[in-house]
C-alpha cells in the first residue's frame, strides 16, 4: 500500500485482517508518507507464500487435505494447490472489486439524500464499501498478487464484478432496496465464508458481515419510512422493490446444475451452501420482512415446499443475467469508465505521494549518515 | 425514528452530543445567536455537499475513505449547529437545509468553490480546516453553553482534518513536479477567498463573549499557512481577496447549482418524511 488510510483510533477501516506474528516480512506503508515503510508500491514486500511446487508434493498434499478435512484453516505461508490459490485469488478480488464498483450506485445519491441524517448515514455506508474493499484487497495480497494488478485487471474490463451494480439506482427508494435486498443478498452469501477455509479471507468477512447487518438494516429503515409515508414515497418504495428483487435473488449465482465450479469450492471448504441452497434461505427471509414493510414482492410464485424444505421463487431471467455479465447490462460501461476515470485522475496524485516518501527516506538515511 | 440507527455521525467515542439531543432540547437561542450559528452550520453543511463528491472518486481508496470521514465530520457539525439555530425560528435542521432559498444561505465562498482536480480540493481543505481549527478551539469558551459543546466536540474531528490538509500539502509541494505546479494553482485559486472569512461584522461584534471574532482568527492562521509553506518551500500568492458578501446571503454564482442539487428530492416531497 502506498500510504495508509486517513482514520482517527478506533473509527474507520484500520487492515489488521493479518496478524503482524504471522507476518513478519509484510512491510507496511508509511503513516502521511513520513515514518516507517518503505517508499512505494514496488518495495513494499507482499508477503513471501511457500510455494507451490515443492520437492514432496505428496506431503504437502497430505498436509493440505489433512487440514481441509479437519475443517482447519490454510493461512498465506501454508502450502496450497495452485487452483486453490487462484480460485481463490479470483473470488477474494472479484469481492473486493464489487465493493468498489458497489460504492457508484450509492454513492449517486449522497449529495441529494433528502434529509441530513440520511446523507450522514449514506456516507458512512459508501464509505464503509470502501473500506470493505481494502480489507478484501488485503486478503487477496496475502495469496501473492498486489492490489494494484487486481485494479489494473479491473479497469481494463478483464475482472468480474457482481453484476447487480450493473443495474441503474433511479430512485431514493433504491438506496432502500439494494441495503435491503442486495446487502441482504450479500450477507447471507458472505455469512458462511466466515468460515472459509482460507484465514484471511474468513477473518476479512467476519468484519464485512458486522457492518453490512448495518446496512441492510438502514436500507429496510429507509423503505420501511417510505412504505409509510406519502402515496408517492409508498409507489417509490414499491418501484424499488419490484426492479431490485429478481437481480437481488440472481446474485446467489446460477442454478446449482449450472454452476460448474460450486462443487470444487465446496469440497475444499471455501464455500459452505450451494447457490439454490442459500437463494432459498433469502426468499425465506424477505418473504417474511416484506409484510412489516407493507409492500408485496413481485413473485406470486412464492411457496414453502415441506419435502424439500426449501423456499422455492417464480423463475428468473437467466438470459438477463447472462447479458449483464457480458458487459451489456445498463451501466457496466458506466460504471467501469467511472473507475477508470477516478484511477487516471489520481495517477499524478498517487506518484506525488511515492515520490515525496522516497525523498523522506532519502533525507533520513542521509541524516543517518550524518549522524 | 429510532435511537439506535441516528448514530452515524457519533464517531467519535465519548463524546454524546449529537444533533439529535440538540433538536431534543428547550434551549432556545436568540435570533442573533442563531444567525451566527447559521453561519457555522452552512459552512459545514456546504463544505461536506461538496466533499461527498469525492466519494468513489478519489486517487486512492485510502482517499475515498478520508474525505468520507472529513465529509461526514462536516455533516455532523451542519446538523447540529442547524439544529440549534433552528430553535431561535422553530425550525428543523432540514427546514433550514433544504427549504431556504440561496439568499437565505450564510455560507462563505470559500466553501461553494468548485472540487476542481485533488489539490484544488485540498488547497480549500488546508484554508477552511485551518480556520475551522482556530474558531472551534476558541468557540470552547463561548458563553453560549451549545454553541461551546458543538465546538469542543468538532474540534478534535477538525484537528485531523487539518493534519489531513497540510500532510498532502507538503507531499504534493515536494512530490513531482506535475504535482507542486497542480498544488500551487489550487492555492492560487483558492487564495482569493481566504478574506472573507476573517471580516468582522455588527453580528459578530454584537456577540462578544459568544461569537469569536473572525479577525481574530487572522494571526493565528498566518502563522500556521507560514509554518507549513515554508516547509512546503511555497509562497503566499499575492491576490487580491475577492469581495464576499457570503454571510448577508450574496454568494457565488456556485451555490445555485449546490442547492439545486441537494435540495431537488425534499422539495419534490414538501411536508414528506424520510
Amino acid at each position: 500500500m502506498l500510504f495508509r488510510p486517513f482514520v482517527r483510533p478506533g473509527t474507520a477501516p484500520v487492515l489488521t485482517l493479518n496478524s503482524p506474528r504471522r507476518y513478519p516480512e509484510r512491510t507496511v506503508g508509511n503513516y502521511f508518507g513520513l515514518a516507517l515503510g518503505p517508499a512505494s508500491h514496488s518495495e513494499v514486500t507482499i508477503m513471501t507464500t511457500a510455494t507451490d511446487t515443492p520437492q514432496d508434493l505428496t506431503a504437502e498434499q497430505e498436509q493440505f487435505d489433512r487440514l481441509i478435512a479437519e475443517d482447519s484453516r490454510i493461512e498465506p505461508r501454508d502450502w496450497m494447490p495452485g487452483a486453490y490459490r487462484k480460485t481463490l485469488t479470483r473470488q477474494i478480488s472479484q469481492h473486493a472489486h464489487s465493493e468498489i464498483i458497489g460504492m457508484q450506485p450509492e454513492a449517486n445519491w449522497i449529495t441529494r439524500a433528502p434529509s441530513l441524517k440520511r446523507k450522514a448515514i449514506l456516507m458512512a455506508k459508501v464509505q464503509d464499501e470502501a473500506g470493505h474493499g481494502l480489507y478484501l484487497y488485503s486478503a487477496a495480497e496475502t495469496l501473492g498478487t498486489t492490489r494494484d494488478s487486481m485494479m489494473a485487471d479491473l479497469i481494463a474490463g478483464k475482472a468480474r464484478y457482481s453484476s447487480i451494480f450493473n443495474y441503474p439506482a433511479r430512485t431514493w427508494a433504491d438506496m432502500g432496496a439494494i441495503g435491503w435486498l442486495v446487502d441482504g443478498a450479500a450477507i447471507a452469501n458472505q455469512v458462511p465464508l466466515c468460515r472459509a477455509s482460507y484465514g484471511p479471507y474468513g477473518r476479512a468477512m467476519v468484519r464485512i458481515c458486522k457492518e453490512e447487518s448495518f446496512h441492510q438494516r438502514q436500507g429496510f429503515e429507509i423503505l420501511l419510512e417510505l412504505a409509510t409515508g406519502t402515496e408517492a414515497q409508498k409507489k417509490m418504495a414499491q418501484d424499488a422493490v419490484n426492479r431490485w428483487y429478481a437481480p437481488s435473488l440472481m446474485m446467489f449465482g446460477p442454478p446449482d446444475e449450472d454452476s460448474p465450479n460450486s462443487q470444487q469450492s465446496m469440497a475444499w471448504n471455501i464455500k459452505r451452501f450451494s447457490n439454490d441452497e442459500l437463494r432459498s434461505r433469502f426468499v425465506g427471509m424477505i418473504v417474511e420482512q416484506i409484510k412489516t414493510l407493507g409492500l408485496t414482492l413481485p413473485d406470486d410464485q412464492i411457496n414453502y415446499n415441506e419435502a424439500t424444505q426449501r423456499w422455492e421463487h417464480g423463475p428468473l431471467d437467466w438470459n438477463e443475467f447472462k447479458e449483464v455479465l457480458a458487459g451489456r447490462g445498463p451501466c457496466n460501461a458506466q460504471r467501469l469508465e467511472r473507475r477508470r476515470e477516478a484511477h487516471d485522475d489520481g495517477a499524478w496524485v498517487r506518484e506525488a505521494a511515492a515520490a515525496y516518501a522516497a525523498k523522506q527516506a532519502a533525507k533520513r538515511s542521509e541524516m543517518k549518515e550524518a549522524a | 425514528m429510532s435511537e439506535s440507527n441516528a448514530s452515524a455521525t457519533r464517531i467519535t467515542p465519548g463524546n454524546a452530543l449529537r444533533p439529535e439531543d440538540i433538536a431534543a432540547s428547550d434551549v432556545k437561542p436568540s435570533e442573533a445567536v442563531g444567525e451566527y450559528a447559521l453561519r457555522l452550520g452552512d459552512d459545514a453543511l456546504i463544505l461536506a455537499q461538496r466533499l461527498g463528491w469525492w466519494i468513489s472518486r478519489a486517487p486512492e481508496l485510502e482517499e475515498d475513505v478520508a474525505l468520507g470521514n472529513i465529509a461526514l465530520d462536516q455533516i455532523g457539525h451542519a446538523r447540529s449547529f442547524l439544529a440549534y439555530a433552528g430553535h431561535a425560528w422553530g425550525k428543523t435542521e432540514d427546514d433550514l437545509a433544504y427549504f431556504r432559498g440561496e439568499d437565505e444561505f450564510r455560507s462563505c465562498h470559500l466553501v461553494e468553490q468548485p472540487n476542481g482536480d485533488f489539490a484544488r480540493t485540498i488547497a480549500r481543505q488546508l484554508v477552511i480546516s485551518q480556520y475551522q481549527f482556530t474558531l472551534y478551539a476558541r468557540l470552547m469558551n463561548s458563553g453560549d453553553a451549545t454553541l461551546a459543546a458543538i465546538a469542543a466536540k468538532a474540534v478534535k474531528e477538525v484537528d485531523y482534518h487539518r493534519d489531513h490538509a497540510r500532510q498532502w500539502v507538503l507531499r504534493l509541494a515536494l512530490g513531482t513536479e506535475e504535482s507542486r505546479r497542480r498544488i500551487i494553482e489550487g492555492i492560487l485559486l483558492t487564495w482569493p477567498y481566504v478574506g472573507e472569512l476573517f471580516e468582522d461584522d455588527e453580528l459578530v461584534t454584537g456577540l462578544d463573549g459568544v461569537a469569536v471574532r473572525p479577525s481574530d482568527l487572522r494571526p493565528a492562521f498566518d502563522t500556521d499557512i507560514e509554518s507549513l509553506f515554508a516547509e512546503a518551500e511555497l509562497e503566499v500568492p499575492a491576490v487580491p481577496f475577492a469581495v464576499g458578501g457570503g454571510r448577508n446571503g450574496h454568494h457565488s454564482e456556485h451555490l445555485g447549482y449546490i442547492l439545486a442539487e441537494m435540495q431537488v428530492l425534499a422539495r419534490e416531497h414538501p411536508g414528506a418524511t424520510w
